[in-house]
Order: structure tokens, then C-alpha cells, then sequence
């Protein structure tokens, strides 16, 4: 085989192997072998699971000897977030506190990327429990940006976007509770979709925020961004916050952009986001992209979303609170670390001193937020008025909606940052998220697509696209079609850009 | 809006079984201070009529059939166990209420 | 707190103070499944072998409501004759307990499925109307056993031991509002009203409500204020108290320990207190320094419940014929007075005297057996009467034997006795004993003349018409026949004899 099966699209890597082309043994192994050569720079994996993927793999290969019919992924390797669950294989969520546990149970996701062929190479690092924007507070040491390995890769998906940036997976699994699939596909040149909240089952997701939480598809190209979304997506009876209606067509949605473009589609400029905070090479791709978009036929207004400013605060109150009793769950009597059990301590203690020892400091600020803001006397004041800032912002969305098709913006106001710039700056760090957490508190579908390198320092940009909830085929319809048009005008792919590792 | 101090914080600490240092303390009493007064923010919004929203999506009533479905195997559910004793999950002394 | 002080009469304490009490019952219902999972709730499983990625509260998993547990919840809220909410939500309760997997208990808070209805029960022949505050759904926990301390209890126990079995097990939480206005029958009241909840619900189906099983459980919560003040005292919480007997008995001893506090001048803290069967009496448990802050907020994984009311209405057109009224009814029907019914209904028994009756026994003798011998029998064994080894249908069985002449009472006892040690069903019994009535003339005859010979001046007696002397000469044949013998013909055999009747 003289084609690099890691440069190939996960479509045309599946169009190799149902063809015979090429064996999905082959590509799991050309995939670890890119793993075992460049990971230990970039560190997107926490687990290889080298015997697991093979075995995936050659059953696939078995299947196709059979002569069954193989699905449209059916032996494309994929990178899976750390956050869900792998019957057999650890998962760890980047935390201490669940080192080494290996869950009794596959996630629905996980079940159905199996049942689809996909190969599992692996988990993927990410920020503890999902918290973060830059992958630095994974209890395993941070993830490299393949554009630049002393940059972030983004977060909490970092371990995903980096992996497929770097040629180690075609395809990755992301979690996005405020931003986490968009914004690392943003600052790695990437394509991230955060599906309409239910339309991916959370069942054996780790839960962070279950009311924000989605999982969704992370690719190189919106077209594979889409297989991946009709993988994943569907309803499923162990989730009663899934969405029990048909998955729009994606995949459909992603061609007829490529092929036929988006003349006539409203879209609409979220007035918003821009100005300070926003770096200058952002801003300026973000325009072009607009003007991309108008050029492709697009009718371009500018919208406004006024309680859009609140959405970080509000944010801030509903996903500490969710998670701090989400993870009351560790507390060292049934799984995960345990820590102070010397016959000295009581369970009370024993649960202090783990969590004490098994959570970082991110984890702890948002845990001990949460539980204030749910304290009595404080709940009104936080978590409720949260909710109903939550409610101002749908309002806002379904004004926007009524008006266009979807929505733009740039997916975070800056490019890749030096790792450690931000750890211990909380607040500096939130605002990563600014522009994607709308979407998270009001449940509709959001993606990002490169738009370009910035100027000034020559790191990807990320166009959000925003679609009411379950339209998110018109993500990849105006995805697809911003994405052609911007690789026609570049002569190539933008990750064609980055370094060589 | 009140700040948080560091009493609080230790208050905090003890309601989440967070066993912080003194100073972890100290640390985590200036930036919850900060996060605080930021997100108190949302109080600027006068919304004494708006509904608050606790699921993003309208869904109601999503049940399902009382039928029993496999449960995990004891040694399945006590694999990842700490420690386990007569097929049980063996915990420290729990403090008594008398 | 006083310490040597004796306890003041229970006749002087209600001189002073007017008791108000506070009833919460937990009832386990009997749903196949647990609430939020599909584990079994049958009962005798293998230690944790009833449990599952939901109810080990394990990363990821998530809930999904039991329709029947909805069910059972809106069928006991219509008996009780409440309102059924339009739309109502789950709650998140956080707190840290080991034997609790998620560290927070999924319940309800402001928004109960069931709420202001009320219950009538009986005291000494009047109707004491019981307001209900709310009936909601929530779930057990886990159990556990507390190893290396003095008689398993958890003070001093060195570790403990964790069986998730019961974790998840569906229950309702049914509150009264404040009972007032019971003055001296309040523990009367206390016990009544639990006992009719029980029958109301055995009624309904939807739980066995065993209390010695924890199927049913009470928590009274009493304080005292002076006559003639409206405010009300502090009050003390008495937790699992678990038989109706126990339920009178913890009312009772509160009332007369807050009163000798009072009487002191003392104040009652507000405390938790645990009821003792051996004493009788209370002692203290948790003391509430600061209010419990639970951090209740609305259960993200779950939707909200909307009971639509035409099936609301389905529901209340097919609730059972209401215990208080069934008992009026068959009161009648067996002909008894306030008393013996209000007897029976606290024995439990009923539902047995009822099937008694249906398996063809008469009222009179279905009654005397179950109130009589077999309540007997459970009291000494400690059991209900229904978890006595005998069925309805064998009670009915023993009576035809008697009512045929088969057996006389006596011997009907032993029967009894042989069924409860698992000899096996009544004309087994009698078979393996050899307990028939001896019915034969001939040995009859020939015990009658020895008992004539060997008691001379008696059959003189009665010849001379002393016909009290009788029961000497019968005891004698009776003596003679091990019980054997048909009293009745015996009497007819000696009075022929005599020429005498
Ligand atoms: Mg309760
Ligand atoms: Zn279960």
C-alpha cells in the first residue's frame, strides 16, 4: 500500500476498505504506528488500546470476506474522549480519582460506533471532568496544539482535536458542555459539531453538566464530521433527556453544501461577539468568512442577541452546580481512588481526604461554586436567576431564528494560547468560551469550521455556524459549503498548513 | 452582592468533603471571591416573570415499562471496589448518630 | 437536661400540653423494577446481585423513571384524596451517606406528584380526620451492616459493609400536615392512622407494606405546646419507628419525656431520636445544630412528570372500594360490634378473615381462629399473622373439619399447631397425629360404663338429677380417649345410660 492511510478522509479510508483497497487491519495499523511515532510529543492519548483496535479491526475485515455489507465507517479508526464510558478499558474523565477504573459497561455511544465498525484506537485526554478550555488541568499533564506543541489544543477535548490534527485518527469523539468540542477544533484547524442537546445519548457520558453536556463528532472535514454525527446520533431509551425523533440528514446536508452551495439562506452576524477581548486576526478571518458566506449567495444581517452577555455568568452558576453533586458520586466507597482508609478514619474522613487528593483545583473551585450557589439563602440569587437568564437566551435564539437560518461567530475570541498562560487565571480562562456557551445553556446544534490562520501568529481560526435545535443539517449544509469555498481559495486543506511533527 | 471569605470557603470545603489545606484555602478564597463577583452578574437582569429553565429541550413524561432487564454480576459490580468483604462494598465506620 | 428526674405521668402531661404530631411514612412499593432502573426488586437476592451501572450510581449512568412507580405514586395520592399535580419535576437531595451510590438521593421537593388530601381514620368509634401534606416519589438506599462493633448497631463498629440491593427500590414519602386537636388519643391517632395507611395501601396493590420488613416505615415527629397556645413547641423527630404497637408507643413516651423537660424548665431541642422496642422509650440521635442544607434542585437527567388527566381520571374510577368502607361493609356482614373490628383490622387480619370466609368457613368461626389461636401464635413468634405458616384456605379447612364432627376444638388446636411447624395441610395433619374424633359406639359406649363404674357416687349425682355433675363423667371418657372422643355424644351416651334427659 503506497497511499499514507492516515492522510486520507475517514470517507474515502472507508471507501478503501469496503473496496478492498485497502484491509481495516491496515489502517488501525498505520494509525498506531502514527500514534507510536508522535504521541509522545503531542500526548492527545491517555490509553492505546492496541490489542482492542485490532481486534475491531480484523472483525471488520472478517465481515467484509463474508461478504456482509459494511457501514458508511466501517473500519475508520476513531479517537474516543476519555469521558466515556469503554466496557474493559479504562476511563479515567483526566482525573486522579479514577485512575485505573474500567468501567463494567460500554457508553450508548460507544456501543454504537462498535455496532458501526468504527475502530477504537483509544482515549483521549482532556481536562478533568470535562473542566477547562485548554486540556492543562488533565491530572496526566496537558496535550500539545500540533500547530504549535507549546500551545493549548483547546478544551476540554483537547486529547481529541489534537489527535486528529496530528494524523493520528481521522475521526475523534468530543463532549461539549460550554464549548469543549468547538473551541479545541477552532484553535487546531478542525471541524467540531456540538449536535442539538438529546440527539446524542449521554448514557455512560461522565456526567459534568447533565442539562449542557453533548457528545459529538470531531473530524479533518465537515463531510466526515457528518458520517460520524449518523453514527452517533439517535434516540436512545437509557437517556430521557434523548430526542426521540428522526437524526435530520447530515450526511445529505453536508453534499448538497459542497455541491450546491447556500444561495438563498439567511444568515445572521451575532452583533455580540466582537470587539474587546476579540484578537485582531480573529476578527479579521471571521469578516472574511462572512464575506465567503455573502459571496456564496447568502443573505448576511447582522443580529442581535442581547442577553448574550450574560450567558458566561449564567453558565458559570448552572454547570458548577449540576457538577457539584454530579461528582458527590466519588466518593471512595464503590470505585476510583481511596485514599486515608487506615482503620484511623471514618468514611466521612476517608471521602474528605480522597477527593482532597484524587481533584485538582479546577475541579474543587467549580465543586465548591456549585454548592454555594445552590446554598440556601443563595440559590434564588445564583442558580435561579441562572435559569432564567437561560430562558432570556433561548428567547434571544428564537428571535434570531425567526429572522435567519443560522447564526455566526467567531468560535473563541483568540488563537491558541501558551500552555500555562491561563491556568491559574480562572476568569481568563472562562473566556475562551464566550462565544460557544449560548448554544450549551439554550440546547441548539453549533459548529466550527476553519476560516483561517490568523495573521499575527499564523494559528487557526474557527468559524461557528449556530443552528436552532434540530437543525443541524444546516451546520454541515453551510459548513460544507464555507469549507469549499475556503479550501478552493487556499489550493488545499488548512491543516496542510501545520508543521510537520 | 456578598463576597465569599474564607470561612465560608472552609464551610464549602466541609458540605463537598473537599479535606483543603489552609493554603488551599487562602487560594481558593480570592478566586471563588472573584468568580463570585462576576457571575453575580446575572442578577442585573430583572426577571421577576421569566420562567426559569431547567431542561433545554420541552420534553415530559419519558418512562419506561416496569420489566425487569439483566443486572451486572456481583463480581461485576464490586470489580472496581476499594474493598470488598462477604460480597459487600467494605467502607470505614460510618459515624453513628448517637 | 434532666437527668434523675422521673417522667411525668402521661395523664398529668396532657393536663398541661397539647401534643402535635407529625407523621412521615415511607412505603416501598412493589413494582418488579426499581424506580430508575430495570434491577429486580425481588426480595432474598445474592448480595449485590440485584444492581447495575444506574443504581451503583456508577460514572455515566443515567435514570429513567419506572412508569408503574408513577403509577403507584398518583393511585395512593387519589386514595388519599389529593390533588395530582398538572406537571411536577424530580429533585435532587445532596447529601453524603455511603449506603446512598450518587450521594444524592433522586426525590421531589416543591413540586410532590400528590399533595393536600387527607385520611379519616378511626378511634374508639370516632372519625379523626387526617390532613395529608404531600405524597412524593423517591427512591431507598443501599443497606448496610456494621461489623466489629457490640450487636451490629453503627456506634462502634469497626467497618461497615455495603449490599446496593435495596438501592433504587421505589418509594412514596407520604407527610401529614400537623395533627392537632388529638389531645390524649394522639398516640391512638398516631397508631390508627398508620394502620389504615397500611390497609389503604394493601388495598390499592401497589405494596405488601410489611413493616417488619421495612417495606413500611414511620417517623413521628411530636412536640408539645401549652394549652391554649397557638405557636407551636419544638419538635423531635423519631426516626424508623417500624410496627404499629411502636408507633402508639414512641407518640406516648415523647409526649411524657417533652413534658418532664418542659415541667423542668428545659427546652426540647430539635434533635432526631431513635425508639427502642425493649424500653419504650426514645433516645436522642443527630442533633441539628444548622439546618441540613440538602442543595435541592431539579433533577437534570430526568423530564418532568405531566400526569394527563384523562388517565388521572382512569385511575381514580378504578381505586378499590376504600378499606374504612369495606370494613363498615363486611362489619356488618359478620355481625360484629366497633371493637372486635377495630381489633381485627389492627392484628392485620382482615384480609384473612376475609379469604377465610371465602374459602367457605363462617364468619363467626373465620374470625375466632385468626383473633384467637393463630393471633396467639404471632404474638409468640413475633410475627404478622399473615407470615404464619398456615393459609386461609387451610383455616377454613380446619373449621369444616370441626363443624363436620370431625375434630373438636382441642383438637382442632393441634392441627393448627402441626400446620405452623410445617407438618403439612389440616387432613394431613390429622392423618400423621392420628387425630380423628373417636365416633365409634362401641369404644364410646365401653369408655362410658368404665367411667360410670369407676365414678359411682357422680353417676348417682346425676341420676338423682344433679346434671352439673355431667362434666366430671365426661372428663373422665375425654381423659380416657386422649381427647379423642366427640364431646357432644359422649354427654348423650352417659345421660342415656342414666335414663336421665
Ligand atoms: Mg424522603
Ligand atoms: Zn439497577
Amino acid at each position: 500500500m503506497s497511499t499514507d492511510l492516515t492522510r486520507m478522509t475517514a470517507a474515502a479510508l472507508a471507501g478503501a476498505i469496503a473496496s478492498g483497497e485497502a484491509s481495516a487491519e491496515e489502517a488501525a495499523r498505520a494509525h498506531l504506528d502514527r500514534i507510536g511515532a508522535v504521541d509522545e510529543k503531542v500526548h492527545a492519548f491517555l490509553h492505546v488500546d492496541t490489542e482492542g483496535a485490532l481486534r475491531a479491526a480484523r472483525a471488520v475485515d472478517a465481515k467484509r470476506a463474508a461478504g456482509e455489507k459494511l457501514g458508511p465507517l466501517a473500519g475508520v479508526p476513531l479517537a474516543l474522549k476519555d469521558l466515556i464510558t469503554t466496557e474493559g478499558v479504562p476511563t479515567t474523565c483526566g482525573s486522579k480519582i479514577l485512575e485505573g477504573w474500567i468501567p463494567p459497561y460500554d457508553a450508548t455511544v460507544t456501543k454504537r460506533l462498535k455496532d458501526a465498525g468504527v475502530v477504537v484506537l483509544g482515549k483521549t485526554n482532556m481536562d478533568e471532568f470535562a473542566m477547562g478550555s485548554s486540556t492543562e488541568t488533565s491530572a496526566y499533564g496537558p496535550t500539545g496544539n500540533p500547530w504549535d506543541l507549546t500551545r493549548i489544543p483547546g478544551g476540554s477535548g483537547g486529547g481529541s482535536s489534537a489527535s486528529i490534527a496530528s494524523y493520528q485518527a481521522p475521526l475523534a469523539i468530543g463532549t461539549d458542555t460550554g464549548g469543549s468540542i468547538r473551541q479545541p477544533a477552532s484553535v487546531t484547524g478542525t471541524v467540531g459539531v456540538k449536535p442539538t442537546y438529546g440527539a446524542v445519548s449521554r448514557y455512560g457520558l461522565v456526567a459534568f453538566s447533565s442539562s449542557l453536556d453533548q457528545a459529538g463528532p470531531c473530524a479533518r472535514n465537515v463531510l466526515d464530521t457528518a458520517l460520524l454525527h449518523s453514527v452517533i446520533a439517535g434516540h436512545d431509551p437509557m437517556d430521557s433527556t434523548s430526542i426521540d425523533a428522526p437524526v435530520p440528514d447530515v450526511v445529505a446536508a453536508a453534499r448538497q453544501g459542497r455541491e450546491q452551495g447556500i444561495a438563498g439562506m439567511r444568515v445572521g452576524v451575532v452583533k455580540e461577539f466582537a470587539g474587546e477581548g476579540y484578537q485582531a486576526g480573529v476578527e479579521q478571518r471571521f469578516r472574511e468568512a462572512v464575506e465567503v458566506l455573502r459571496g456564496l449567495g447568502a443573505e448576511v444581517v447582522e443580529i442581535s442577541c442581547p442577553h448574550f452577555t450574560y450567558a458566561l455568568p449564567a453558565y458559570y452558576l448552572i454547570a458548577p452546580s449540576e457538577c457539584s453533586s454530579n461528582l458527590a458520586r466519588f466518593d471512595a466507597m464503590r470505585y476510583g481512588l481511596r485514599v486515608g482508609d487506615d482503620g484511623s478514619h471514618s468514611a466521612e474522613e476517608v471521602t474528605a481526604l480522597t477527593r482532597e487528593a484524587g481533584f485538582g483545583d479546577e475541579v474543587k473551585r467549580r465543586i465548591m461554586l456549585g454548592t454555594y450557589a445552590l446554598s440556601s439563602g443563595y440559590y434564588d440569587a445564583y442558580y435561579g436567576q441562572a435559569q432564567k437568564v437561560r430562558t432570556l437566551i433561548t428567547r434571544d435564539f428564537d428571535a434570531a431564528f425567526a429572522a435567519v437560518d443560522v447564526l455566526v461567530s467567531p468560535t473563541t475570541p483568540t488563537t491558541a494560547f501558551p500552555i500555562g498562560e491561563r491556568v491559574d487565571d480562572p476568569m481568563a480562562m472562562y473566556l475562551a468560551d464566550l462565544c460557544t456557551i449560548p448554544s450549551n445553556l439554550a440546547g441548539n446544534a453549533a459548529m466550527s469550521v476553519p476560516c483561517g490562520l490568523a495573521p499575527e501568529d499564523g494559528l487557526p481560526v474557527g468559524l461557528q455556524i449556530i443552528a436552532p435545535p434540530m437543525a443541524d443539517d444546516r451546520l454541515y449544509r453551510v459548513g460544507a459549503a464555507v469549507e469549499a469555498a475556503l479550501t478552493d481559495s487556499w489550493g488545499h486543506p488548512i491543516l496542510e498548513e501545520a508543521p510537520s511533527l | 452582592m456578598p463576597g465569599i471569605t474564607r470561612e465560608e470557603v472552609a464551610h464549602l470545603a466541609r458540605l463537598s468533603r473537599l479535606e483543603l489545606s489552609e493554603k488551599e484555602l487562602d487560594h481558593f478564597a480570592t478566586q471563588l471571591d472573584d468568580i463570585v463577583g462576576a457571575v453575580a452578574r446575572v442578577g442585573e437582569v430583572a426577571a421577576e416573570d421569566v420562567p426559569p429553565t431547567s431542561h433545554p429541550l420541552p420534553l415530559t413524561n419519558v418512562m419506561r415499562a416496569d420489566e425487569v432487564r439483566p443486572s451486572l454480576t456481583p463480581e461485576q459490580a464490586l470489580a472496581a471496589a476499594p474493598a470488598v468483604e462477604e460480597q459487600r462494598f467494605r467502607v470505614p465506620q460510618i459515624l453513628g448518630e448517637d | 437536661m434532666s437527668t434523675a428526674t422521673s417522667l411525668v405521668s402521661y395523664e398529668d402531661a396532657l393536663e398541661k400540653y397539647d401534643p402535635v404530631m407529625g407523621l412521615e411514612v415511607h412505603v416501598e412499593l412493589g413494582t418488579a423494577t426499581k424506580m430508575f432502573c430495570g434491577c429486580t426488586t425481588a426480595l432474598g437476592g445474592d448480595a449485590n446481585a440485584q444492581t447495575c451501572p444506574v443504581c451503583l450510581g456508577l460514572p455515566g449512568a443515567l435514570p429513567v423513571v419506572n412508569a408503574k412507580g408513577v403509577e403507584g405514586a398518583v393511585r395512593i395520592g387519589l386514595a388519599l384524596n389529593c390533588e395530582i399535580a398538572e406537571w411536577c419535576r424530580f429533585a435532587r437531595k445532596n447529601y453524603f451517606y455511603p449506603d446512598m451510590p450518587k450521594n444524592f438521593q433522586t426525590s421531589q421537593y416543591d413540586e410532590p406528584i400528590a399533595f393536600n388530601g387527607h385520611l379519616d381514620v378511626e378511634v374508639d368509634g370516632e372519625v379523626f380526620r387526617v390532613e395529608i401534606e404531600r405524597a412524593h416519589m423517591e427512591e431507598d438506599t443501599g443497606k448496610s451492616t456494621h461489623v466489629g462493633g457490640a450487636t451490629g448497631r453503627i456506634q462502634g463498629a469497626d467497618h461497615s459493609l455495603i449490599d446496593y440491593n435495596r438501592a433504587g427500590i421505589p418509594l412514596i414519602e407520604i407527610v401529614t400536615k400537623p395533627i392537632v386537636g388529638a389531645g390524649a388519643r394522639a398516640p391512638q391517632v398516631a397508631k390508627a392512622y398508620v394502620a389504615e395507611l397500611r390497609e389503604l395501601i394493601k388495598a390499592l396493590g401497589v405494596s405488601e407494606a410489611r413493616m417488619e420488613m421495612g417495606q413500611m416505615r414511620c417517623d413521628v415527629n411530636l412536640s408539645l405546646r401549652p394549652h391554649g397556645r397557638e405557636k407551636f413547641g419544638t419538635r423531635s423527630e423519631t426516626k424508623n419507628v417500624n410496627s404499629l404497637r411502636s408507633v402508639e408507643r414512641a407518640a406516648r413516651s415523647e409526649i411524657q419525656r417533652q413534658a418532664t423537660v418542659l415541667d423542668d424548665g428545659g427546652s426540647i431541642v430539635q434533635e432526631t431520636r431513635h425508639f427502642h422496642e425493649d424500653t419504650g422509650s426514645t433516645t436522642s440521635g443527630r442533633i441539628k445544630e444548622e439546618a441540613e442544607d440538602y442543595r435541592y434542585f431539579p433533577e437534570p437527567d430526568l423530564v418532568p412528570v405531566a400526569p394527563a388527566r384523562e388517565w388521572v381520571e382512569e385511575l381514580r374510577a378504578e381505586l378499590p372500594e376504600l378499606p374504612r368502607v369495606r370494613r363498615k361493609r363486611l362489619q356488618q356482614e359478620w355481625g360484629v360490634g366497633d371493637h372486635e373490628m377495630q381489633s381485627a383490622l389492627n392484628a392485620g387480619a382482615i384480609d384473612l378473615i376475609t379469604a377465610t370466609i371465602d374459602a367457605g368457613a363462617p364468619a363467626d368461626q373465620a374470625r375466632k381462629w385468626w383473633m384467637g389461636e393463630l393471633a396467639r401464635h404471632a404474638n409468640e413468634s413475633g410475627t404478622e399473622l399473615d407470615g404464619l405458616a398456615i393459609t386461609p384456605v387451610q383455616v377454613a379447612r380446619v373449621s369444616a373439619l370441626v363443624a363436620e364432627g370431625s375434630l373438636n376444638d382441642k383438637l382442632a388446636r393441634q392441627v393448627i399447631e402441626g400446620v405452623l411447624a410445617g407438618e403439612g395441610g389440616p387432613d394431613e395433619v390429622v392423618e400423621k397425629r392420628g387425630l380423628k374424633v373417636v365416633s365409634d359406639e362401641g369404644a364410646l359406649t365401653a369408655a362410658v360404663d368404665d367411667a360410670i363404674a369407676s365414678n359411682a357416687a357422680v353417676a348417682e349425682k346425676i341420676r338423682g338429677g344433679n346434671m352439673g355433675a355431667v362434666g366430671a363423667l365426661i372428663g373422665g371418657v375425654m381423659k380416657a380417649t386422649r381427647g379423642q372422643a366427640d364431646a357432644k355424644r359422649v354427654r348423650e351416651i352417659i345421660l342415656e345410660k342414666l335414663g336421665v334427659g
